[in-house]
């Protein structure tokens, strides 16, 4: 059992928790993840690690209500317990000093690229951070990435807050100057955002950095159903990622696969609001 | 442990010519077409009388070449003995002396290739049911904790001993090490215990109940279980010999082999690790409402014929599968799964599809699967290892329309771990090397199971781990 020190909301369905795990904030490095199960006979869910104190022996969590497990993640108050919280796993993100980089965060995504953000940082990157969000509310985690970034730029798709449209045109931006153009990306977010960030760096040839989100189960490499396609080899994402070469991706294949539990989802999604168990929704 | 009076009633006075002329106890089983579509227990147990009975047909050989044929040497004669006077707690203690998880040997273990193949009784008529009667005692002590509650009496060492992997092999050494007098911790990266019996073997083989008491059970030993820890991730080999007097590696082999065919990316495919951990671990499909999901198809293949095989296509089946199939290149002579295991599944209505290799899945425009193109093959000359090697017939193949696909070509040593232990000496397949005493490269630790061996079965990681227990006692002790 883990305890919940503080659950903040801190967008709309996105929640913070902090964690009580000594052993997982030790080991942890930017880039890993835990899985998690709210309790016994919940599903298995994975979830970056996002930034973790190793004298209180705490990990956060960053965590978008979206379905029934989620909700019910984020339906627990400081004091109440998580159930399992195993980790950390995957590969820790392989930082050095490119020099000048960019971060892309999308939506939820915002919240993984902050332990991302973090390292760049203390590695000595000059780092332009660029949050989109759907609008205003759906933009994450501005104080913190703005404390570490030299710039931070903000879009959003209905322009209530930063720039009107994508995170994309922005970076095209950036990259059409010789000036602030990164030597390295960072992108994470939705499938779509971290493909189209892929294919506008791709000519150029900017190592460009995304981290993938697909189903996973137990998180160890035992079940192969994280499986991606990275340059024509298969590699399974809970061991051999989260983050790969964004050029080598097959972005289709992870949109693809992720869209296999999509009846069931939305049949538990209903069950669960037809139970009363509106959480997270308030 | 006390004489049982009260069971004498049972033992039947028969003569050596009569216990010549008992045929084999029959398993009861539960009905084919009922038992198909649920995950009760397929096997419903010996009852007492039938028990007894069939011990009287042991011979209690001079020569036990039964013994000669268990990979742990239980000492069958005189378990079975005293099952056919009808002292079963005696029997009971003669059992757990020799083997830590008898409810769950006696269930799993493939009998019929160990101690029943080499019992004497099998040259003139059937050998003594040798599991069944395993499994009588080892259920019957489960029912009668009173009369066969263990009392530790040891002093503890003072030792440590840190286990990684909560699996048979990890069990059974937990439970020696404890009754040695040292302290023992488990862990596991899973949020359950059992390993492979937990996530592996379905319910209707193995009731997920029998693990919990045995696992209870090692825990009125003193044994501390603790789920949710990787080692290699959320602590390192290194942390754990600092922490410990001694380690004991027993993580499984636990990695999936592809099937590296066009096609095992699309929706419906699965690793038999994956679909059987959704069932098993999460309750896929078995319990109403169940939060985690599973694709439950009509039409489904399954590659290989392993028990893993005939577990998975089994657990389709119960999953509401028309059409559930397995797919071999071979023919059922080389099947390697148990033979009960085949035999279950024909009766459940398990189609079996020959002398038949998968070459490819077949998707839709969505990317899900709808079909298995296989190549169909012949049997040619015997290769290296005696079997008759599979040969394709040329321009013979054929489509099978399925839905779903899972893949049960085995599993592989999972580098998680070993990876970050630079100094444990590994094969050229990624298993632990260990000596004859299980010792690995690094002093202190030891290994044994899957990791050293590849796949293999219970019993034999069961006996790594009694092993290793005796190793790890004796190392201890010259501390
Ligand atoms: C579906 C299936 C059916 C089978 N049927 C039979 C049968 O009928 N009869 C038979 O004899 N054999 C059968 N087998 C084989 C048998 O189950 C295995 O040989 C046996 O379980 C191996 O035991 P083990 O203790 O070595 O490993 P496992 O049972 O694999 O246990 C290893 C444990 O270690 C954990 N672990 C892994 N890595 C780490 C880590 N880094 N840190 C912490 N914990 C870790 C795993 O989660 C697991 O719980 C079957 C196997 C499968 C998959
Ligand atoms: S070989 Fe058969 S008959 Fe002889 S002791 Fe063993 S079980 Fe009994
Ligand atoms: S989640 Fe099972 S192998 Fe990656």
């Amino acid at each position: 059992m883990f305890k919940v020190l503080s659950n903040e909301i801190l967008a709309p369905e996105l929640h913070k928790l902090v964690v009580v795990a000594p052993r997982v904030a030790k080991a942890r490095k930017a880039g890993q993840f835990v899985i998690v199960r709210a309790d016994v006979g919940d599903e298995r869910i994975p979830l970056t690690i996002g930034d973790a104190d190793v004298e209180a022996g705490t990990v956060s969590l960053f965590i978008q209500a979206i379905g029934a497990s989620t909700r019910k993640l984020v339906a627990i108050q400081a004091g109440g317990f998580i159930r399992d919280v195993a980790g950390p796993l995957g590969l820790a993100t392989h930082l050095e000093n490119y020099g000048r980089v960019a971060c892309i965060g999308g939506g939820v995504g915002t919240a993984v690229l902050y332990p991302l953000v973090k390292g760049l940082a203390q590695a000595g990157n000059e780092i332009t951070t660029i949050i989109g969000g759907r609008s205003a509310p759906y933009v994450i985690l501005q104080k913190e990435l703005g404390a570490l970034s030299k710039n931070l730029l903000l879009t959003t798709d209905d322009g209530s807050l930063g720039v009107k449209g994508f995170v994309t045109n922005v970076l095209k931006e950036l990259m059409s100057n010789p000036e602030t153009c990164p030597k390295a990306v960072f992108a994470v977010g939705p499938g779509p955002m971290m493909k189209a960030v892929a294919e506008m760096t791709r000519a150029d040839k900017i190592p460009t950095i995304v981290s993938l989100n697909p189903i996973m189960i137990d998180g160890t490499g035992m079940c192969g159903g994280c499986r991606v396609d990275v340059g024509g080899e298969v590699k399974f994402a809970c061991v051999d990622g989260p983050e790969f070469d964004g050029h080598l991706v097959d972005f289709d294949l992870l949109r693809d696969r992720l869209s296999t539990y999509k009846d069931q989802e939305r049949r538990a999604l209903d069950r669960c609001s037809a139970d009363k168990c509106k959480i997270g929704r308030s | 442990m006390t004489e049982q009076p009260k069971n004498n009633d049972n033992k039947p006075k028969l003569s050596a010519k009569e216990r010549m002329a008992l045929p084999r106890a029959q398993m009861p089983e539960r009905d084919a077409t009922i038992r198909s579509r649920n995950f009760e227990e397929v096997n419903t147990g010996l009852t007492e009388e039938m028990a007894i009975l069939e011990a009287q047909r042991c011979l209690k050989c001079k020569n036990r070449q039964c013994v000669e044929g268990c990979p742990v040497r239980v000492s069958i004669p005189e378990f079975i003995g005293a099952l056919a006077t009808g002292n079963i707690a005696e029997a009971v203690r003669v059992l757990r002396k020799d083997t830590a998880l008898p409810a769950v040997c006696g269930r799993v273990c493939p009998q019929e290739t160990q101690c029943e193949e080499k019992c004497i009784r099998a040259v003139k008529a059937k050998p003594v049911a040798i599991g069944y009667l395993e499994r009588f005692v080892a259920d019957w002590a489960m029912n009668h904790p009173a009369e066969t509650h263990e009392t530790l009496t040891v002093t503890p060492t003072g030792k440590t001993v840190a286990i990684v992997g909560c699996g048979p092999a990890g069990l059974t050494a937990a439970g020696e090490l404890a009754r040695l007098g040292h302290k023992v911790s488990i862990f596991e990266a899973l949020h359950d215990t059992g390993g492979v019996l937990r996530y592996g073997i379905p319910e209707f083989r193995l009731p997920k109940e029998i693990i919990d008491k045995e696992v209870a059970h090692l825990g009125e030993l003193g044994v501390v279980i603790e789920c949710n820890v990787i080692i290699g991730k959320t602590m390192t080999l290194e942390e754990l010999r600092k922490d410990y007097h001694a380690v004991f590696i027993a993580n499984g082999a636990g990695l999936p082999m592809m099937l590296n065919i066009p096609g095992e990316n699309l929706k419906g495919v699965y690793s038999a690790n994956e679909f059987l951990t959704r069932v098993n671990l999460m309750g896929a499909g078995q319990v109403a409402d169940s939060t985690t999901p599973i694709i439950q198809g009509d039409n489904v293949a399954v590659i290989g014929a392993g028990n893993t095989a005939m577990d998975c296509v089994r657990t389709a089946r119960r999953l509401g599968a028309k059409r559930a199939m397995i797919i071999y290149r071979r023919t059922e002579a080389e099947m390697p799964a148990r033979k009960e295991e085949i035999h279950h599944a024909k009766e459940e209505g398990i189609e079996f599809v020959l002398l038949t290799a998968p070459l490819g899945v077949v998707g839709n425009s969505e990317n899900w699967a709808t079909g298995l193109r296989c190549q169909k093959m012949a049997l040619g000359e015997p290769d290296a290892s005696g079997r008759r090697k599979p040969m394709p017939i040329e321009g013979a193949f054929e489509e099978l329309p399925v839905d779903v696909v899972i893949n049960a070509l085995g599993t592989r040593a999972n580098p998680l771990l070993t990876q970050t232990a630079p100094d444990l000496k590994l094969n050229k397949w990624g298993n632990i090397e260990i000596n004859e005493s299980t010792a690995t490269s690094i002093k202190g630790v030891f290994a044994g199971g899957d990791i050293v061996r590849g796949g293999a079965t219970v019993i034999l990681a069961m006996g790594d781990g009694k092993k290793a227990a005796g190793a790890i006692h004796e190392y201890l002790c010259g501390l």
